[in-house]
C-alpha cells in the first residue's frame, strides 16, 4: 500500500506543495478538489439512505391496503421528503461530487478554478438539509405538499415549517449555482494545452451543459419560492385567485425550471456511462460528435417542454399539442444516445466488470423509462396515466437506473483511483445483481397498477391494487437493504484491497489514468502532455 | 402470491383483454365512451410501437452481449462515425414520431369538441369530498367517502369498493352530452374517472371544462388525482349512469327533497334532536381534520374539546362555522351545510365531548344570520 502512495508523496514534494491539513480542519477549510468531491460524494450517500428510508416508510405502509403504520399527514410528509432529499440531497450533490473529483483529472488541472467558492457551495448544503429535515419534529410537521409543493396547498394550506423549507430550497440553490459557475470556469479555462473542447472526454461536456442548465434555471426555483414566501407573509397574490393571482402560474414556473432539473440528473450520468462503455467494449465510442451534439439538443428542448406536466390543468388545444409535440421530439437525441451506447458495444470485445454491468442495466432501464415517457407525451393518452403510478413507473426507471445507476457505475469504475485499492468485485456483482432485480421489482408493477387507475401519493388504496403493491414493497425492501452492501464495500475498498494501478481497466483512456492510484493530494501542478491517442483529431 | 397462476401467465404475455382476476390488472380498461375508447386504442398503438423499437434495439444489445465477450475471443473492431448511419437513425425516428403524432392529433381534437351540452353540471372540489350542482336545475349536494372508519383502520373486512365508494354519487343521463364545469374552493383537486377518461384539474378561482357522452348505463368510479392534503387519498369520484327515464325520475325526487328541507328549517327543534342530528354532519364534515372525538390534529386543525370558541358564546361559535377562518384550512360553511346541518352540527359541538354548555343553536337563528348576510 505505501509503495502505491510512494510516487504521489515525492511528486507533492517536487511542486514545493503539502499534503491535507490534519484532523477536522482538513474538511472544513479543505480547497482540494479531491477532498471537497469526497465530501459531496459522503453526503450525498448519507442523503441516499436518509431519502431511502423514507422510501422504506412509504412502501411499509403501502404493503397492504388500509391504514397501519403511519397517518395520512405523515405519509405526505414522507413522499415530499423523499423526492426533495433524493433529488436536491443524494443526485444533484453526487454528480458535484464526480465533477469535483473527475473533471480536473480529465482536463489535466491542478483544481478547479475557484476553489474557496467550491468550499462554500459544499459546506452550504448540510446547513440546508438539516434546516429542512429538522423541520419533521416541529408542531404541524414537515413539507406535506409534494416535492413539486404545488400552491395553494404549498402557501396557504401549508404547515408552519413551510418558511423553513423555502429558506433551504433558496440554500440549496446558492449551492448548485456557484457549483455550476465552478464547473463551467474550470472546463473553459483550465484544459490541459491540445485538449480543445471537442477532445475533451463526454462527461467534462454533458456536465458543461448541465452546469449551463443549472444556472438557467436555479434562479427559477428561487424566484418561486420567493413568490411563495411573499404570498405567506407578505400579502401577495401571485397563487391566489381572490388576490387576481393564479394557481396555475404556480406551476408554469415550477416547471420551467422542473423540466431541465430531469436533465440536471440525467446528463451527468450520459457522460460517465460514455467512458464505461468503450472502456469495457474495448473499443472507441461510435459517434463522439454526434452524442455532444444530442446532448445540446436535449438540453435546449428541455426548455420548451415544460407544460407536459401540466396537459390537465387545462391548456387550450393549441397548447397541448405545441407540448406534445416538442416534447416526442426529445426521443429523437434521446435515441441518438442510445444508438450510439449499442454501436460502441457491437463487434466490441465484452468484459462485464461492475461498472460495466451498471452501466448496460443503465441503458436498457433507461430506454424503458423514455419508452413510457414517450407515452405520456401523448397528451391525449396523459389524460388517463397523468398522476398515476404509472407516471411514478416513469420517473424512477429514468432516475434510479439513470441516474443512480450511472453513479454506482462511475463509483466503481473511478474507486481504484480515488483509493488505490480494487473493490471487491464478487461483492461489487452481487450489489448489481442485488440492485437490478429489487429496482425491476419495486418499479415494474407500479406501470399496472398506474394503468388499472391507482392515483399516486395516497397512503391507503382499493383492494384490486393489494397484490402489486406488495410486490412492489418487497422489491423495494430488497433494494434499500442492498445498499448497505454499497457502503459495507466502498468501506471495506477504502481500508485495503488488491493494489491497484494507475490505470485498473486495459481499455481505458483519458488524463485520469495517467496519474498514480490513489491520485496524489495534488496532481497536474504542472499541464501534461497529452497521450498520442489523445491527440488525434 | 401464487394464488392466481392463470394471471401470471396473462401478464407475461400482456393480454389485457382477457378477465383476469380483478387484483393483477396489468392495463387501461377500454371503458365506457367513444372517447375512453380513442384514447385506449391510442395507447396500445403507441405502446407497441415501443414494443417493437425495443425489440429491435434490444436484441442487438443482446446480440453484441453474448456474442462479442471477450471469453470468446473476440477481437475488438475499431470503427466509429458513419454518417449514413447516424442520419438514418435521426430521420427513421423522426418519421415515426410523426406516425405517432397523427392518430394522438386526432384524439385530441375529438376531445377538445366544443359542441353544445344537453346538461351542465358544476363540479367543485373541497378538501376532501365533491360538491356536484346541476346547472339551472336547483339540485346540489355533496358526495362524501362512504368507507367506514373501521375499514380503513383494518377493525373490520374491506369490502369490494373499498374507498371508491360514496354517500351520493353523481347521477347522469346515458346518450346524453354532459359538460362539467370544474373548479375548487381551496387547494388544487383532480376530478378523474377512468372509465369515461375524463381528468381535468379542479383549480380554486378558475373553471375548467370537460364532458362525456356515457353509452351504456352503470357505476364508474375514479378518485382525485392531485395531492390536496392529508385526506387526499379519500375523496373518491362516482358516477352512476342512468337511462334517461331514470334520470328523470331521480332528479324530481331530489327536487322533492330539497322542498322538505326548506320545510325542516321552519319546524321547532329541540336540543336533543339536533344533537342526534348533529353528531352525523359532524362525522361527514368535521371530523377529518377535527378528530372524531374533537381532540383536532394541532396546530393545522385546532380541537373543539374545551375550544374558547365552541364553550364560549354562541354567536361568535355560529359566526366561525359558517363564515370559517381565512388563511387557515377551516372552510366558509354557511354555504356548503343547509340550515338545519349548520345548527345540528353546532349544537352537537357545544353538548359533546364535555363541552356541556347546556345551549342550543336552532335553524331559524342560521337562517336569520343568513338573511342578515344577503342584505
Amino acid at each position: 500500500m505505501s509503495a502505491v502512495i510512494e510516487p504521489g508523496h515525492t511528486e507533492a514534494a517536487h511542486d514545493h506543495a503539502h499534503g491535507p491539513a490534519r484532523g477536522l480542519s482538513r474538511w472544513l477549510l479543505t480547497t482540494n478538489h479531491k477532498d471537497i468531491g469526497t465530501l459531496y460524494l459522503w453526503f450525498s450517500f448519507c442523503m441516499f439512505l436518509l431519502g431511502g428510508s423514507m422510501a422504506m416508510v412509504i412502501r411499509a405502509e403501502l404493503f397492504q391496503p388500509g391504514l397501519q403504520i403511519v397517518e395520512p399527514a405523515f405519509f405526505n410528509q414522507m413522499t415530499t421528503m423523499h423526492g426533495l432529499v433524493m433529488v436536491f440531497g443524494a443526485v444533484m450533490p453526487a454528480f458535484v461530487g464526480l465533477a469535483n473529483w473527475m473533471i480536473p483529472l480529465m482536463i489535466g488541472a491542478p483544481d478547479m478554478a475557484l476553489p474557496r467558492m467550491n468550499n462554500f457551495s459544499f459546506w452550504l448544503l448540510p446547513a440546508a438539509f438539516g434546516l429542512l429535515v429538522s423541520t419533521l419534529f416541529t408542531a404541524g410537521g414537515g413539507p406535506n405538499f409534494g416535492w413539486t409543493f404545488y400552491a395553494p396547498l404549498s402557501t396557504t394550506y401549508a404547515p408552519e415549517s413551510v418558511t423553513y423549507f423555502i429558506f433551504a430550497i433558496h440554500l440549496m440553490g446558492i449551492s448548485s449555482i456557484m457549483g455550476a459557475i465552478n464547473v463551467v470556469a474550470t472546463v473553459l479555462n483550465l484544459r490541459a494545452p491540445g485538449m480543445t473542447l471537442m477532445k475533451m472526454p463526454l462527461f467534462c461536456w454533458t456536465w458543461l451543459i448541465t452546469a449551463f442548465l443549472l444556472i438557467a434555471v436555479m434562479p427559477v426555483l428561487a424566484g418561486v419560492v420567493t413568490m411563495m414566501l411573499m404570498d405567506i407573509h407578505f400579502g401577495t397574490s401571485f397563487f391566489n385567485a381572490a388576490g387576481g393571482g393564479d394557481p396555475v402560474l404556480f406551476q408554469h414556473v415550477f416547471w420551467f425550471f422542473g423540466h431541465p432539473e430531469v436533465y440536471i440528473m440525467i446528463l451527468p450520468a450520459f457522460g460517465a456511462v460514455s467512458s464505461i462503455i468503450p472502456t469495457f467494449s474495448r473499443k472507441p465510442l461510435f459517434g463522439y460528435t454526434s452524442m455532444v451534439y444530442a446532448t445540446a439538443s436535449i438540453a435546449f428542448l428541455s426548455f420548451i417542454v415544460w407544460a407536459h406536466h401540466m396537459f390537465v390543468v387545462g391548456v387550450p388545444l393549441v397548447g397541448e399539442l405545441f407540448f406534445m409535440y416538442a416534447t416526442m421530439l426529445i426521443a429523437v437525441p434521446t435515441g441518438v444516445k442510445v444508438f450510439n451506447w449499442v454501436s460502441t458495444m457491437w463487434q466490441g470485445s465484452l468484459t462485464f466488470e461492475t461498472p460495466m454491468l451498471f452501466a448496460v442495466a443503465f441503458v436498457i432501464l433507461f430506454t424503458i423509462g423514455g419508452f413510457s415517457g414517450l407515452m405520456l407525451a401523448i397528451a391525449p393518452a396523459d389524460f388517463q396515466y397523468h398522476d398515476t403510478y404509472f407516471v411514478v413507473a416513469h420517473f424512477h426507471y429514468v432516475l434510479v437506473p439513470g441516474a443512480i445507476f450511472g453513479i454506482f457505475a462511475s463509483a466503481y469504475y473511478w474507486l481504484p483511483k480515488w483509493t488505490g485499492h480494487m473493490y471487491d468485485e464478487t461483492l461489487g456483482r452481487l450489489h448489481f445483481w442485488l440492485s437490478f432485480v429489487g429496482m425491476n421489482v419495486a418499479f415494474f408493477p407500479m406501470h399496472f397498477v398506474g394503468l388499472a387507475g391507482m392515483p399516486r401519493r395516497i397512503p391507503d388504496y382499493n383492494l384490486q391494487f393489494a397484490d402489486f403493491n406488495m410486490v412492489s414493497s418487497i422489491g423495494a425492501f430488497t433494494f434499500g437493504a442492498t445498499q448497505l452492501l454499497f457502503l459495507f464495500i466502498v468501506i471495506k475498498c477504502i481500508r485495503g484491497g488488491r493494489p491497484a494501478p494507475a490505470k485498473p481497466w486495459d481499455g481505458a483512456h483519458g488524463l485520469e489514468w495517467t496519474v498514480p492510484s490513489p491520485a496524489p493530494y495534488h496532481t497536474f501542478s504542472t499541464p501534461p502532455e497529452l497521450p498520442v491517442e489523445e491527440r488525434q483529431p | 402470491m401464487t394464488r392466481h397462476p392463470s394471471a401470471w401467465m396473462s401478464f407475461l404475455l400482456w393480454l389485457p383483454f382477457e378477465t383476469v382476476q380483478a387484483a393483477w390488472t396489468v392495463n387501461m380498461a377500454p371503458g365506457a365512451t367513444a372517447t375512453s375508447r380513442s384514447v385506449f386504442d391510442l395507447h396500445m398503438t403507441i405502446f407497441w410501437i415501443c414494443v417493437a423499437i425495443g425489440v429491435v434495439v434490444f436484441s442487438v444489445m443482446i446480440w453484441s452481449m453474448i456474442l462479442h465477450r471477450r471469453s470468446t475471443g473476440q477481437q475488438p473492431a475499431h470503427f466509429h462515425e458513419h454518417t449514413l448511419v447516424e442520419v438514418a437513425w435521426t430521420v427513421v425516428p423522426l418519421v415515426i414520431l410523426v406516425v405517432m403524432a397523427i392518430p394522438a392529433t386526432r384524439t385530441l381534437i375529438q376531445i377538445y369538441d366544443p359542441s353544445e351540452s344537453e346538461l351542465d353540471v358544476q363540479v367543485t372540489g373541497y378538501q376532501w369530498k365533491w360538491h356536484y350542482k346541476y346547472l339551472g336545475q336547483d339540485v346540489e349536494f355533496f358526495s362524501n367517502l362512504a368507507t367506514p372508519i373501521e375499514q380503513i383502520h383494518n377493525q373490520a373486512d374491506k369490502d369490494d369498493h373499498y374507498l371508491l365508494e360514496v354517500d351520493q354519487p353523481l347521477v347522469v343521463p346515458v346518450g346524453t352530452k354532459v359538460r362539467f364545469l370544474i373548479t375548487a374552493t381551496d387547494v388544487i383537486h383532480s376530478w378523474w374517472v377512468p372509465a369515461l377518461a375524463v381528468k381535468k384539474d379542479a383549480i380554486p378561482g378558475f373553471i375548467n371544462e370537460s364532458w362525456t357522452r356515457i353509452d351504456k348505463p352503470g357505476i364508474y368510479r375514479g378518485q382525485c388525482t392531485e395531492l390536496c392534503g392529508k385526506d387526499h387519498g379519500f375523496m373518491p369520484v362516482v358516477v352512476e349512469a342512468k337511462s334517461k327515464e331514470d334520470f328523470a325520475a331521480w332528479l324530481a325526487d331530489k327536487k322533492a327533497e330539497v322542498a322538505k328541507l326548506k320545510e325542516l328549517t321552519d319546524k321547532e327543534w329541540t336540543r336533543e334532536e339536533l344533537v342526534a342530528r348533529g353528531d352525523k354532519v359532524y362525522h361527514t364534515t368535521c371530523a377529518a381534520c377535527h378528530q372524531p372525538e374533537g381532540q383536532g390534529l394541532p396546530p393545522m386543525f385546532p380541537a373543539l374539546k374545551g375550544s374558547k370558541i365552541v364553550t364560549g358564546p354562541k354567536e361568535k361559535h355560529l359566526s366561525t362555522v359558517f363564515h370559517g377562518v381565512p388563511g387557515t384550512a377551516m372552510a366558509a360553511f354557511g354555504k356548503q351545510l343547509s340550515e338545519v346541518d349548520l345548527a345540528a352540527v353546532i349544537t352537537y359541538e357545544r353538548n359533546a365531548w364535555g363541552n356541556n354548555d347546556g345551549d342550543m343553536v336552532t335553524p331559524k337563528d342560521v337562517l336569520a344570520l343568513k338573511q342578515a348576510e344577503e342584505k
